[in-house]
């Protein structure tokens, strides 16, 4: 079994748009909420939203490689070219090696719309064009970014709603542990449009803290009200510790846990046994004890249920050692599809700078948060190793534990 | 519609549209070979001429047209038909 080593990381994010500017945000505490007013007059019930500026690729990559590249492909694509550069992979590395890519990705509703749209209105599929097919399909991303850093490895779209992207790192993990793969390039992508959040905002999820934008995020806080949806794309370069150390790259952090599980009840309501059965499993795979994590990266996302269900949970294992919680969603919101691989990055970033970044509007606990030890303002410190969790709809639970390297 | 005003409408849509480089634009330039443009960029071609000349292309008719000067007679014998 070889060990798994973290290479390289990229982010194109709503607190930054790379790791230099979302550390400094994390550190700051900043929030990358807004008020959309184009949602309101579509009819969202909640206009609140994450935002990012639209990358312009024009000169960077050809006509033919952006026309099937929807959206949340462009931010992967800028958030993966970060990541190879982290890691020092260049085209040469890679034509002499078979990269894999497994990213986390669980929809691609805009193009879906659009063309859909043009058929309607000029009753000729012949008018739709030769990139709608390829931007609409879940694969968007690991199918686009295969082709433009021609990978010849690994070569698929991991969909398991809000834990896309933690799956997607917890299977690269797995595949170079048995020694299929040397690197892969894992990450997870999500749209930012009000087409693909319209049926979301229609079970009432969100929150309609709509006059505080950047206050309406607020895990595990008691007057919380609702998840704020969000997007980006977030990279992280997955390696063998051979592969690694052969080629003299400068190694992150090690990947030593990767748990899941099914929650076998609700399609959309969290239970507890779920989670701790993932969080368990990845403790279990690291042969660590819930004392040797100093961080936990929670998945909360500012749900009434979910955040109180994830405490208790986390409370059942970590009640002992109690240690540090943030969910870096208060600042972020929700990235749905690209969040578990985000919030690795976000959490690396805290590691190897040593701080742990706040849980910002956590100004009141409730009954089952407040068993927790979370951070409400930024506390420099030392991580030795910590814990992602991230879940999604239909029960779907991953928990990753990374430590510093040891060597 | 002017033959010449039809090429130079054709020209300006390759290179803006489908981002041919000027440069490579000749009558006699190989449509595959030398402008690069494939299967994919033929179906982008069909919306572009049809929102720019009132026509739709059909996929049978395009089996004759290798050379760009092949392209040009194709859309000026359309347009002048319709």
């Amino acid at each position: 079994m070889n060990r798994v080593v973290i290479t390289g990381m990229g982010i194109y994010s709503v607190i930054g748009k790379n790791l230099g500017e979302v550390k400094n945000s994390l550190y700051e505490g900043k929030s990358g909420i807004i008020f959309d007013p184009v949602r309101k007059e579509m009819g969202f019930r909640s206009a609140l939203t994450g935002i990012v500026e639209r990358p312009v690729l024009k000169g960077f990559l050809d006509r033919r490689m952006r026309v099937g590249l929807p959206v949340q492909g462009e931010y992967a694509y800028l958030a993966t070219i970060e990541a190879l550069n982290n890691a020092g992979i260049d085209a040469a590395f890679m034509e002499r090696n078979a990269v894999g890519i497994l990213y986390g990705n669980d929809s691609s509703a805009l193009p879906v719309v659009e063309s859909v749209d043009i058929l309607r209105k000029k009753k000729d599929t012949m008018m739709i064009g030769s990139g709608y097919i390829f931007q609409s399909m879940n694969s968007t991303v690991s199918m686009n970014l295969s082709v433009i850093f021609k990978f010849r490895g690994i070569n698929f779209t991991i969909s398991g709603a809000c834990a896309s992207g933690s799956h997607a790192i917890g299977i690269g993990y797995l595949v170079i542990r048995q020694g299929l793969q040397e690197v892969i390039v894992c990450g997870g992508a999500q749209e930012i449009n009000p087409e693909s959040t319209a049926s979301f905002d229609a079970l009432n999820a969100f929150s309609i803290r709509e006059s505080e934008p950047q206050k309406a995020s607020r895990p595990f806080d008691r007057d919380r009200d609702g998840l704020v949806p969000s997007g980006g794309a977030a990279t992280v370069i997955l390696e063998s510790y051979e592969s690694a150390v052969r080629r003299g790259a400068t190694i992150l952090g090690e990947i030593v846990g990767y748990g899941f599980s099914s929650n076998g009840e609700h399609i959309s309501l969290p239970n507890v046994d779920g989670p701790v059965a993932a969080m368990q499993l990845s403790l279990k795979e690291a042969g660590m004890d819930a004392s040797g994590i100093d961080y936990i990266n929670a998945h909360a996302t500012s749900t009434i249920a979910g955040d109180e269900n994830e405490a208790i949970a986390i409370d059942q294992i970590f009640g002992k050692s109690r240690p540090l919680v943030s969910s870096t969603k208060s600042m972020t919101g929700h990235e749905m599809w690209m969040g578990g691989a985000s919030e690795i990055v976000y959490s690396m970033l805290m590691m190897n700078h040593h701080f742990v970044a706040p849980n910002i509007n956590f100004d009141n606990p409730d009954e089952a948060t407040a068993r927790l030890n979370i951070a409400s303002h930024t506390i420099p410190c030392e991580i030795r190793a910590f814990l992602s969790n991230s879940f999604g709809f239909g029960g779907t639970n991953s928990s990753l534990v990374i430590r510093k390297i040891n060597g | 519609m002017q033959n010449e005003e039809i090429i130079k409408r054709i020209n300006q849509l390759l290179i803006e549209e489908i981002e041919i480089d000027e440069v490579q634009i000749s009558p006699s330039a190989d449509l595959k070979k030398d402008l690069g443009i494939d299967s994919l960029d033929f179906v982008d071609l069909f919306v572009i001429i049809e929102n720019n000349f009132g026509f739709k292309m059909k996929a049978e008719e395009m089996s004759d047209i290798k050379k760009l000067d092949d392209f040009y007679n194709y859309v000026i014998r359309r347009v002048h038909s319709n």
